[in-house]
């Protein structure tokens, strides 16, 4: 392991986290949560991978960066949709796991 | 212990062991992206790396990105209920947080046009400056200001769109002069960046806002209790 991966190191054990997370939560906000913490991990790895003792790389910075408001707009519309269904059903969870 | 917590533990063990595998044994490298982003950057309308990157070498990304961000808010749209949530449900009734207000806005509003502006050079653009603007709006909202100009919808539908309508109108525009899909001319790249990443600033703030505005409100005297059943 070379100190210049640690960001995608890092990556690495936040996409296990988030996906531990998102199977043992039944709670749609702690999924939501989750989801979000595995895609931080794939970020920090497109990144991190490109810190290969070659300086900066533009490129997967600016492919992260739209990621980025890719995964903001997509949260939000989870979280439009989750209140919907709240709001609806009285309910915190999908039907299957309550 | 769980018989779910024990088939998670070992879906991510794989997953985890398969990602270090990937990094580990990470083929070496076949091209040289900064290398040639840095020759081919003086071709491209602007000098920073990531923006030219972002709205030259790869706009198809930067282009399919506003589109999901429109597709959103058209979802949210559609979800939208009878009654938005108005100025009296939303508001803090925090004399402070209005004083407050008073002073950050002015400086966010500040903030977001040099980072519009700093983006064609210096780290910046137009997602950063649509962010800030999305957040003075949604501190607005907090503070009990009621945004009058987003009630009217004709506009902003048209504000919404503006950013994805401004990009594909450029780009069908260079089409028909015979040029590649977004391939700028090199005289104009500059101008026509800053356009793009103009629109798209606004485009983004109203989305953010938009998918703010439109999550319905938790507390009605019509919310179901706990168990589904409608209070008396």
């Amino acid at each position: 392991m070379s100190t210049s991966l640690f960001y995608a190191w890092v990556g690495v054990l936040l996409c296990g986290a988030g996906l531990f997370g998102f199977i043992v939560h039944d709670h749609l906000l702690r999924r939501l949560l989750a989801f979000n913490i595995m895609g931080s991990g794939s970020f920090l790895m497109l990144v991190g991978l490109a810190q290969d003792g070659r300086g900066v790389d533009p490129v997967p910075q600016a492919l992260v960066l739209t990621g980025i408001v890719v995964a903001v707009a997509s949260t939000a519309l989870a979280l439009v949709i989750f209140r919907r269904w709240h709001r609806v059903s009285g309910e915190s969870m999908l039907p299957e796991d309550v | 212990m769980n018989r779910r917590n024990v088939v998670a533990a070992v879906v991510c063990f794989v997953l985890v062991a398969a990602l270090a595998a990937a990094v580990g044994l990470r083929p070496t490298q076949v091209a040289d992206l900064p290398t040639l982003v840095a020759e081919n950057i003086a071709d491209s309308g602007a000098s920073h790396a990531i923006t030219s990157v972002l709205l030259d070498f790869r706009s198809y990304d930067t282009l399919l990105e506003i589109a999901v961000l429109l597709v959103a808010v058209v979802v949210a749209l559609a979800l939208q209920e009878a009654q938005l949530d108005g100025a009296d449900r939303m508001g803090l009734a925090n004399p402070l947080l209005r004083a407050v207000m008073s002073w950050l806005v002015p400086l966010m509003l500040l903030v977001a046009a040099y980072l519009l502006w700093a983006g064609s050079s210096r780290t910046g653009g137009a997602f950063q400056a649509g962010a800030v603007l999305a957040a003075a709006g949604v501190s607005l909202r907090l503070a009990g200001v009621r945004l009058a100009w987003m009630e009217h919808q004709a506009l902003t539908r048209v504000l919404l769109a503006l950013g994805l309508a401004c990009f594909v109108g450029v780009g069908s525009v260079l089409l028909a002069l015979g040029r590649g899909y977004l391939d700028y001319p090199q005289a104009w790249a500059g101008g026509l960046i800053l356009t793009i990443e103009t629109a798209l600033t606004v485009s983004i703030a109203l989305a953010l806002l938009s998918l703010f505005r439109l999550a319905p409100p938790a507390e009605d005297d019509t919310l179901p209790d706990r168990r589904g059943r409608r209070r008396e």
